[in-house]
């Protein structure tokens, strides 16, 4: 077997893994962050929001700008001789960008669905925020929460327009399976096409099933979980 | 001692509370949207006022012009919420202990109070796989492990059937029995109210209209609001008054006022359904038309015209037991003593 073949699918994994870690923990924040903040909501959801429905190439052209050789930030990473775009991290902060608006908005759905009163009962009961959001906020927002995960996921795993701009398609260093795939259409090697294609559909396909299952079988075990009839 | 005055804006009226409570049970009574819950909440701080001052037992909770909020979890008050709140991911010792987490007497106090409201042998269920009146049982036991300074309950029997709600009620009465800190309690049922508290605050539209004992209320509500809510159906506005008669303008009938009360203060007369009596041996007698004689389940409820020019029918009540039939259409006497009448200044 062309050990070539499995080079992007393992890039295109360890990248949407890594994305689905900061992407889980940014689009928790940034939904208790807007739940929170009375004011201006509507800005931070459409700030938010805007990487969803921008066209990848869009979000790649800003993050160009921002991270790019003459940004400032590009400046700073020049002192340290590192240079961001075309990395491997590149790949990586574009998932994060096109997978957050997905993390963020079905998080913020499940703790809108949240009871308010088990809230406010737990801060009359003298319990920290910290504590609340750990105990009582994430637990009870579960399957929420989870689906976000599985969303965000799939999207950093299938991401390709803005990763093609910041990071490129560079074989063996970030060349993920999306871009792979371009690659190999365009030099019409179709064979090799559908082996990407192939996998990237069992991987998205599996993942879902896989958390299908899991979150059902949660439920039977966690009685907390079942509604009582009647 | 807790002492309230605030104000806040409330969608079309502005809410207005100021009364101070001390070791008793209270009672907050009100129609729905009248402001009462809102009040608990300020008192808990998970609503803020727009300006005024909380205190309880010396401690201030709200002043708006020293620019004191102290947050929820500061507030020392216990507080029951209708849907009581429970969290759905913890068992029942947990819902229970969690306030109490690190502390150690923590193990000791859940199982005091998992005692005390019978919960054995449920300490490992969850919320959902309880009974309306476990869950009930649970978090009064996970608000009363917290040593507050007070507790407060927002309408926590309004959403039951009849059956279950009398179970709760005997539940509370035992709780408010042996509780010697202030209790504040909010509804809409004066019932429930009578039965549980000794004093009552009633609210109308954001403005506290009453506050006086159960039992001066009821004898003596002073005002129509207070009136409706002690479960009055029968009240008309006043329309002439001399030599100790009113007229009620709606049943076109007078009624003699007894001696103590002036009669140039009286603008309304409300009578209580059962309080009429069939028969004429009374200061006040009626000879009424029988419109409409609507069977219930120990009662009559008939409903009369006391008068041919009454503008406005009034309601009887009275026992299947004192007469056993009525005809539609007939005249019958009714009448009852002064005092049994209430006559209101507003």
């Amino acid at each position: 077997m062309d050990s070539t073949l499995f080079v992007p699918i393992w890039i295109s994994v360890k990248t949407a893994v890594l994305a689905t870690i900061i992407t889980f923990f940014l689009g928790i924040y940034a939904a208790v962050f807007v739940i929170r903040s009375k004011k201006y909501q509507g800005f931070w959801d459409g700030i938010f929001t805007l990487p969803m429905v921008l066209p990848p190439t869009v979000v790649g052209f800003f993050l160009l700008l921002l991270l790019g050789k003459n940004s400032y930030a590009g400046k700073f990473f020049a002192l340290f001789d590192y240079n961001f775009i075309f990395s491997w991290e590149a790949t990586v902060v574009s998932a994060v960008v096109v997978s957050f608006p997905l993390m963020y908005r079905t998080a913020r759905g499940a703790f809108e669905q949240l009871d308010n009163n088990i809230i406010y009962a737990a801060r009359i009961l003298g319990i920290s925020e910290w504590k609340i959001f750990w105990r009582v906020m994430l637990p009870n927002s579960f399957y929420g929460i989870m689906a976000g995960v599985v969303l965000a996921f799939t999207r950093a795993l299938g991401e390709f327009g803005a990763t093609i701009m910041v990071a490129g398609n560079i074989p063996g260093k970030t060349q993920t399976i999306s871009t792979a795939i371009y690659t190999a259409v365009q030099a019409g090697d179709y064979e090799l096409a559908y082996k990407w294609v192939s996998v990237v559909v069992a991987i998205s396909f599996a993942v879902i099933l896989l958390l299908n299952c899991w979150i059902s079988k949660q439920g039977k075990n966690s009685a907390y979980l079942t509604k009582k009839a009647g | 001692m807790l002492d309230v005055d605030i104000t806040k804006k409330l969608g079309e009226f502005e809410l207005r509370t100021k009364f101070s409570i001390t070791d008793e049970k209270t009672a907050i009574l009100g129609a729905s949207g009248c402001g009462k819950s809102m009040t608990l909440k300020c008192i808990a701080g998970i609503e803020t006022p727009d300006a005024g001052r909380i205190v309880l037992n010396d401690r201030v909770l709200y002043d708006s012009n020293k620019k004191i909020n102290l947050p929820p979890q500061k507030r020392r008050v216990g507080y029951l919420f209708q849907n009581y709140a429970l969290f759905p991911n913890m068992t029942v010792a947990q819902n229970i202990g969690f306030a109490l987490e690190g502390k150690p007497e923590k193990n000791n106090v859940v199982n005091e109070f998992i005692n005390k409201l019978r919960l054995n042998g449920l300490e490992n269920k969850y919320p959902s796989q309880l009974s309306g009146g476990q869950q009930q049982r649970t978090a009064l036991a996970r608000m009363l492990a917290l040593d507050t300074e007070i507790i407060m309950f927002d309408e926590p029997l309004s959403a039951l059937d009849s059956f279950l709600k009398w179970e709760l009620e005997q539940e509370l009465l035992d709780i408010f029995g042996g509780f010697d800190r202030p209790i504040l309690y909010v509804s809409h049922d004066r019932g429930e109210v009578f039965r549980l508290c000794d004093q009552i605050v009633i609210l109308d539209k954001g403005e506290i209209v009453s506050n006086s004992t159960k039992h001066n209320l009821f004898e003596n509500p002073k005002s129509v609001t207070g009136t409706i809510l002690t479960g009055c159906k029968n009240i008309s506005p006043v329309f002439c008054r001399g030599n100790g008669i009113v007229i009620a303008e709606d049943w076109g009938v007078g009624f003699k006022i007894p001696q103590g009360i002036d009669e140039d203060t009286v603008r309304f007369v409300g009578v209580h359904a059962h309080l009429m009596r069939n028969g004429a041996e009374y200061e006040n007698v009626f000879n009424a038309q029988i419109i409409n004689v609507i069977e219930d389940v120990f009662n009559w409820i008939v409903v009369l015209k006391l008068s041919p020019q009454a503008k406005k029918t009034f309601r009887w009540v009275v026992s299947k037991k004192e007469i056993a039939r009525l005809q539609t259409g007939t005249n019958i006497t009714v009448g009852m003593a002064s005092e049994q009448v209430l006559f209101l200044e507003s």
